[in-house]
């Protein structure tokens, strides 16, 4: 890409004025400005919530072993479920790759030495904190029992549990949402290095520069939802409930209008990195780059009008429900697009199979499931029927955690060495690789049958004919919570005893790649000139021919 | 453990086999695009691993293939979109002559009245054969009405009717849902609908308390809230006359024209001032407090009975009619 910061790929000692050594005291961490500190802090942080939720799904799983509801009593599962929702849906999917990766990437992608407002960014973090914090406290207070959904008039009347410091958490989270939005359209548009024009930036830059439309546009959507919950639960002000003169149906259509939206906040930035896995460990340029570039944008513009498919059994005119049922036909092809293109990326390539790619393959494959049964979904006469079922929890962590986690994932391994610039151990990272694959689709698979069987989500207890399944996923679910846990170990392990690297032990393409591992406080010594476009591995080629 | 273990639901409708069908369908494109995405994947990762001394050839995109590869899935899905419309019309368009059951729903019960005046809680018995309709409203939170076997689902609202119609084809027993989160006990929110033979079903019946059925417990609230004194015709009448007007429209106040149906008689006994029928005062009282939703169910039932076309089963809440 550049001529000028084209650095050895031998291994090499870390610099000493490398980001991690600009300073040791906790203050120089928790009033930092620079990105990629606040990145790490983001991904501790995000790492504790990620343990919690996950926690609180074992619990679910193990309850569902048995057909009665004998674990735990009802209102205490009913908290377990709704708290795994809220804490891994607002304080894990939603931030987890643009404040990890984006943070830590974007300026570096484009060549900048920070995003366009560094102070803004640091108080994202400490909004995104505050809202958690506020989320424990609703925890230790007692716990919420809605729903991650906050359904009205249930949330807004009749719940007799932590509704207001919850919901509270989730709207100071949603500022740190919008700041982010905003700091990386602001840092996309300005902070480009000289010769990176819009077609040659990386795609998860196009996939991020999607996701902050949305972050910006509809985040406060929800934010004004969670406002009149309050309102009408601290003041008895009729908007949902209708003894008060309120409509239960407005509030999921204002839920829905940011929570459909949403789940592009989460998968975009994850197809992000999959472009860039797929060409890294296929050293090609992504097939149909434009095609993929703007199929983000796609996404983002319908995302924002198909909300209403989670309403075709809430009362809503059959006229409508044609309307947000065609319209989620057409959301499903730009995603289509991408699968196909990154299938034919590989292609003619120079595959190698590390983690990161097997993560990669990974998601391309649980993502089409996914993706595939939202067409079930969108289908009307189907919806029907397997609305509020299993069918659609499954559907939903088919793309949340066969496609976001895994990209996340993917991504954590093949950009842990810039972050720290210590290689993680590569044997037992693909058998957590595998590991995590086999047990998410023993875990997953099983509750789609579930739920064309009618077994209705969120059920404390179950008629016995539901058992084998529930069996299966639960051990699936056992699996799937070993394979987290490796990572868990060997990454923190990696961090004191893994090899020492190189700025660029992929040898891939990228303005990230040319700068050390870590980087330095200022990403680079001299901001690089771009002359090709991403994904240049034919000159990445030659050039190493060159050196040898 | 092993008891009635099952893959694949009873089917126990008449539209139970038409969404079968339409699913059966997407099943079958999504294994086929699964199969040809995975079986490629692994083509390539096999065919173009790593080997010493080849490099990656690099490919820039092929219109023809991007055209093509969005085309086939469009085409599909709106296929898929099509399909599905047309089974939710069948779903969703009730037969002229449906059974008139009314439900009510409540955390955390289902209560049940037949035509006939029967009730029950948590189990609906009905003759096989029938087309039924149930119109269901809910006294606190979103409920919402699932028979699996049925393959229909409906939401059951707090402050509108909504509602939800099917025809049962096998005598059997089925499980009944609520599948919309209502709170701590959601999953004791269930029942159980017992299709029986005709003969059966009117020996039931017979075999259980018979109240006042519907229209007539309708009547004699009309009396004894003395809504006759205002809405008859008579030297007091204060308000429109009701006969002949249930499935009809309304011209408000408002300039409005809004249809005369179970939503309509609902809000005007509970909050009258909402949308006053043209040419009378607005000097009608609010009788919230002072009726259940039960007794509204059967002011309905006597209003339809009186209505325009007294048929039982040609209306249907606003806004869900094509």
């Amino acid at each position: 890409m550049t001529t000028s910061a084209r650095s050895s790929y031998l291994d090499a000692e870390p610099r000493e004025d490398n980001y991690l050594a600009a300073g040791y005291g906790i203050k120089s961490w928790l009033l930092t400005v620079d990105h990629k500190r606040i990145a790490l802090l983001y991904l501790i942080s995000l790492t504790a919530f990620f343990t919690v939720g996950g926690l609180f799904a074992v619990l679910v799983r193990l309850e569902l072993l048995t057909p009665q509801g004998d674990l735990f009593q009802s209102e205490i599962y009913n908290r377990l479920f709704t708290m795994h929702g809220t804490f891994m849906v607002f304080f894990f999917l939603l931030p987890s790759v643009p404040a990890v990766f984006g943070n830590f990437l974007l300026p570096l992608m484009l060549g900048a030495r920070d995003v366009a407002f560094p102070k803004l960014n640091l108080l994202s973090w400490y909004l995104y904190v505050a809202g958690g914090l506020l989320s424990f406290v609703a925890m230790l207070a007692g716990g919420v029992d809605t729903g991650w959904t906050f359904y009205a008039p249930y949330s807004s009347t009749y719940a007799n549990s932590q509704v207001i410091v919850s919901a509270l958490g989730i709207f100071v989270a949603g500022f740190s949402s919008i700041l982010t939005g905003v700091n990386f359209i602001a840092t996309i548009h300005k902070m480009r290095a000289p010769g990176l024009t819009w077609f040659r930036l990386p795609l998860f830059v196009w996939a991020h520069y999607a996701t902050s439309l949305i972050m910006v546009l509809g985040t406060p959507v929800v934010a004004v939802t969670i406002v009149l919950v309050a309102i009408e639960r601290l003041f008895h002000v009729g908007v949902f409930d209708p003894a008060l003169g309120g409509d239960p149906v407005l509030f999921q259509h204002l839920f829905w209008f940011y929570s459909h939206p949403a789940v592009y906040i989460m998968i975009l930035p994850a197809m992000g990195i999959m472009s860039e896995l797929i060409a890294a460990f296929s050293r090609k340029r992504v097939f149909g780059y434009p095609v993929v570039a703007i199929s983000s944008l796609a996404i983002a513009v319908l995302g924002f009008l198909v909300w209403g498919h989670h309403m075709f059994v809430s009362g809503q005119s059959v006229f409508a429900g044609f309307v947000f049922s065609l319209l989620s036909m057409l959301v499903a092809v730009p995603s289509a697009i991408k699968v196909f293109n990154w299938t034919a990326t590989l292609y003619r390539g120079s595959l190698s199979f590390r983690t990161p790619m097997l993560y990669a393959l990974g998601f391309i494959g649980l993502f089409t499931i996914g993706g595939l049964t939202g067409v079930f979904l969108a289908s009307l006469a189907v919806d029907v029927h397997v609305h509020d079922t299993y069918f659609v929890v499954a559907h939903f962590h088919y793309v949340m955690v066969g496609g976001v986690v895994m990209a996340y994932m993917g991504g954590l391994h093949f950009w842990w060495p810039k972050f720290f610039g210590r290689m993680y151990p590569e044997n037992v990272a693909r058998t957590a690789a595998v590991l995590i694959f086999a047990g998410f689709n023993l875990t997953f698979f099983p509750q789609f049958l579930l739920g064309y069987l009618g077994m209705p989500r969120r059920y404390h207890a179950y008629p016995e004919e539901f058992q084998v399944l529930n069996v299966l996923s639960t051990a699936g679910a056992s699996v799937l919570g070993l394979g987290f846990l490796l990572p868990l170990c060997y990454l923190a392990w990696s961090l004191k005893y893994g090899r020492k690297v190189g700025p660029n032990p992929w040898h891939a393409a990228g303005l990230e790649w040319t700068t050390t591992s870590p980087p330095p406080k200022h990403n680079f010594d001299a901001i690089p000139t771009v002359e090709h476009g991403a994904y240049a591995y034919a000159e990445l080629d030659a050039e190493e021919v060159a050196h040898a | 453990m092993f008891q009635d273990f099952s893959l694949f639901p009873e089917a126990a409708s008449t539209v139970a086999g038409r969404v079968d069908e339409l699913y059966l369908f997407l099943v079958g494109m999504t294994a086929f695009a699964a199969t040809g995405i995975f079986s490629t994947l692994l083509f390539f990762a096999v065919r173009y691993r790593r080997r010493q001394g080849r490099k990656a050839t690099q490919i820039e995109g092929s219109i023809p293939l991007e055209v093509l590869w969005s085309a086939v899935p469009l085409a599909l899905f709106v296929f898929a979109f099509g399909w599905g419309a047309k089974v939710y019309l069948e779903v969703h368009n009730r037969p002229k002559d449906c059974m008139q059951f009314y439900v009510t729903g409540k955390q955390w019960m289902w209560k049940i009245q037949h035509p006939t005046g029967q009730r029950e809680i948590n189990a609906l018995h009905i003759p096989v054969g029938e087309p039924i309709e149930l119109t269901m409203i809910s006294e606190d939170v979103i409920h919402d009405f699932f028979v699996p076997a049925f393959r229909v689902k409906r939401d059951v609202v707090p402050g509108m009717y909504t509602s939800i119609w099917f025809e049962a084809t096998k005598v059997g027993t089925y499980h009944l849902f609520c599948a919309e989160y209502c709170g701590t006990k959601h999953s004791q929110m269930i029942g159980e609908v017992i299709v029986m033979d005709p003969a059966d079903y009117e020996q039931w019946l017979s075999g259980q308390p018979a109240g006042a059925d519907p229209v007539e417990s309708g009547r004699l609230l009309f009396e004894n809230l003395l809504c006759a004194t205002c809405h008859e015709p008579g030297p007091r009448q204060r308000g429109p006359s009701l006969a002949g007007r249930f499935g009809t429209k309304v011209g408000t106040q408002a300039g409005r024209q809004v249809p005369f149906d179970e939503d309509y008689v609902r809000s005007s006994i509970l909050d009258p001032m909402l949308d006053l029928s043209v040419g009378f005062e607005p000097v009608m009282q609010t009788y919230k407090g002072q009726v259940t939703e039960t007794n509204i169910q059967h002011l309905i039932a006597y209003l339809k009975s009186i209505g325009a076309q007294p048929v039982a089963g040609e209306t249907s809440a606003e806004g869900e009619e094509l």
